[in-house]
């Protein structure tokens, strides 16, 4: 159930296909179950270890150093907050704790409807727009906690479903190289000079 | 001075432009803009002539890494061994240093243009394969980058024998997952690898020479790139024409904090000064309520601190260097006269702790004392020890006289960039750098919050 279905499986060998040396893709892997289930679960890390070869310990290893994969479910919605200096100087830390009010949970916790997890983040390079938050790492700049308040509402109400798809789905348009376009992966075992190169010489 | 909506922070002026110039189009995304625009221009002028001549060009033309560094690219490309294949390309997206905000709005505004100068750097260098490395919290950029893909595919512009030349390289992009020491450009190979993103050993000192899977591997920054389509359609004598002989061209910078309006702005390189940038009327036009200006980081929150004792400095890294500090990643963090400063270094230095890989004990433990030491100090419970103790602990990662600016009131002399350090990337030196600026600077704000609490009187035990 929580392996990846037929045609994330189909997406996986895909992405897999884009890269010379099949580890490579564990990140992008763990991001497709993230998205499939809304965190990242140990078959799924089975699963990502027999299509890279490598270790599920080795994927563990890896998912577990990046703050965007979750191994437990999380709300629908993650609330992340900057905290860092450009926001800090301009409301920053006060927009975290007007959060925690209106959630009614400290960052790292979850609404007990399962709509919103609450994270206080660092930096996420939209620092003249302080202070700043993200939803399911979309934008949001210069919040007032008016503006906050009706975020909230809006994202409970659904009004924002169009613009904020449910947590674990990062990007709604993927790549695809085409297969008749594709120049093809260059393995570092073939130490072949590019044809463009060669023509120079 | 003109907004707009959909490049938020983005502040156009009476300046030239190299890299934003589409920012004034709500559709700047799309191919059909973007070659509506000169797109692709400079890939056919690069096409056109040999791979060596278009690295003579970004040779000639200084285009300087716009990363952190400063490393000149045209230099970096010919670090790789000759003659030793394949070489990748791999493209650094992940911004993430505190203050620092304009490689997201390239890749949100202008992908083809990154997409562009992907393709010039693997023709003049020969790299055989691409990899767009965009930080993992950036859903806009990942669809915006991810559909410019498919559109240059589909046109011919990416992939198999490029605009019908022997010319062939795949783009692949990919996303990353959150880990700000990712940015270092050895972790950033290891994170691709499908590994932990932990910064490699060095030397190597450069991934030219052995990077992405052991092979030769350019490591270049978005908005590096994204000159590169400017430098090919209109060549090196009118890229070097703007700014100056050691910093041509222009460069991103973000202004942040208490400035009255905050912004994203393309400067000319090597003459605007951070006055012009802090006061000017055609970028932040003074500080916030009229307030005096107590300091300002001018290069990320990696950089030693200035005050306003260096406001006449230009944007060139060298005389920046002299002066204790460095440019960085052109972000600059503005805080006035009311700007609580040893809590103001706590917000730096908690984000270098909690981004430390781990791997080297002086970052590791010292970046968490540092944070712990320092929260102490905020909360009203620190003792006089503790900023003897912050030194301390601080040279453990960076042995030496770490630099500073200089200051008359103080009657101090700047110490140069760069420090001395003890851990294998930068991570562990920038969680000390707010402190030591902070605590050389301003020692009296730390010295009134330890005041207060010896103050607080101690009952002996019975």
């Amino acid at each position: 159930m929580s392996r990846l279905n037929a045609a994330n499986l189909d997406l996986a060998q895909e992405i897999i296909g884009r890269y010379p040396v099949a580890r490579s893709a564990t990140i992008p892997l763990l991001h497709l179950s993230q998205e499939q289930n809304g965190y990242v679960t140990r078959d799924a890390m089975q699963q990502i270890a027999e299509l890279v070869d490598c270790t599920a310990a080795e994927v563990y290893g890896t998912a577990s150093f990046y703050e965007m994969f979750k191994f437990e479910p999380i709300g629908k919605f993650c609330v992340n907050i900057c905290r860092s200096i450009s926001c800090h100087l301009v409301g920053g830390d006060e927009l975290v704790e007007h959060a925690e009010h209106v959630l009614g949970i400290k960052p790292g916790g979850t609404t007990a409807d399962g709509l919103f997890t609450l994270e206080a983040v660092e930096c996420m390079a939209a620092c003249t727009e302080a202070p700043t938050l993200q939803v399911n790492y979309r934008h949001r700049f210069r919040v007032t906690h008016e503006d906050f308040d009706r975020l909230i509402d809006d994202l409970r109400a659904g009004r924002l479903d169009g613009e904020i798809p449910p947590h674990g789905t990062l990007a709604r348009e993927r790549q695809h190289i085409p297969a008749d376009r594709a120049a093809g992966n260059v393995s570092p075992d073939t130490p072949i000079t590019p044809a463009w190169m060669e023509a120079a010489q | 001075m003109t907004t707009y909506p959909w490049a938020a922070g983005y502040v156009a002026g009476d300046r030239p432009q190299i890299v934003t110039a589409r920012f004034q189009y709500e559709d700047s995304h799309t191919l059909e803009r973007y070659l509506a625009t000169g797109g692709y221009q400079g890939l056919r002028a690069a096409l056109a002539k040999p791979a060596a001549s278009v690295h003579d060009d970004v040779k000639g033309a200084t285009v300087l890494g716009r990363g952190g560094a400063g490393f000149p690219a045209g230099t970096k490309w010919g670090l790789t061994p000759a003659g030793k294949f394949p070489r990748y390309l791999v493209v650094n997206g992940d911004e993430s240093e505190p203050g620092t905000y304009k490689d997201r709005l390239l890749m949100e505004c202008d992908p083809h243009q990154l997409i562009e100068g992907c393709l010039i750097a693997c023709y003049a260098a020969g790299l055989s394969q691409c990899f767009l490395y965009i930080r993992g919290e950036m859903a806009v950029a990942h669809e915006r980058v991810g559909r410019a893909l498919n559109e240059a595919y589909a046109a011919g512009y990416v992939g198999k024998n490029i605009l019908g030349t022997k010319f062939s390289v795949d783009i692949a992009l990919h996303w990353g997952a959150g880990a700000y020491v990712v940015g270092e450009e050895t972790a950033l190979i290891e994170s691709l690898e499908g590994k932990r993103g932990e910064p490699r050993l060095k030397p190597p000192y450069f991934p030219a020479a052995i990077g992405l899977y052991g092979q030769p591997t350019i490591v270049n920054n978005v908005e590096t790139l994204a000159n590169l389509p400017w430098l090919l359609r209109n060549g090196v004598e009118a890229y070097t024409a703007i700014g100056t002989q050691t910093s041509p061209g222009t460069r991103m910078v973000a202004v942040s904090g208490h400035v009255k309006r905050p912004g994203v702005f393309e400067i000319i390189n090597g003459t605007t000064t951070f006055r012009d940038l802090l006061y000017g009327e055609e970028f932040c036009g003074g500080i916030r309520n009229g307030n005096d200006l107590k300091a300002f980081v001018p290069g990320g929150g990696s950089a030693p601190w200035f005050t306003p004792e260096q406001l006449d400095l230009p944007f060139e890294g060298r005389l920046v260097g002299a002066a204790g500090s460095m440019l960085g990643s052109g972000a600059i963090m503005v805080m006035d006269s009311t700007t609580d400063i040893p809590k103001a270094a706590l917000s730096l230095t908690r984000f270098y702790a909690h981004e430390s890989c781990g791997q080297c004990t002086p970052c590791r433990e010292g970046g968490t004392w540092l944070e712990r030491i320092l929260s102490r100090i905020c909360d009203g419970h620190g003792t006089t020890s503790d900023l003897d103790l912050l030194i301390e602990v601080g040279t453990s990662i960076c042995p030496g006289d770490f630099p500073h600016a200089s200051s008359t009131k103080l009657g101090l002399e700047a110490t140069p960039f760069p420090y001395k350090m003890t851990t294998i990337c930068f991570v562990g030196p920038s969680a000390y750098a707010p402190v030591h600026s902070a605590l050389t600077l301003f020692r009296e704000e730390f010295e009134a919050k330890i005041v207060k609490r010896t103050s607080i009187p101690v009952t002996v035990g019975h």
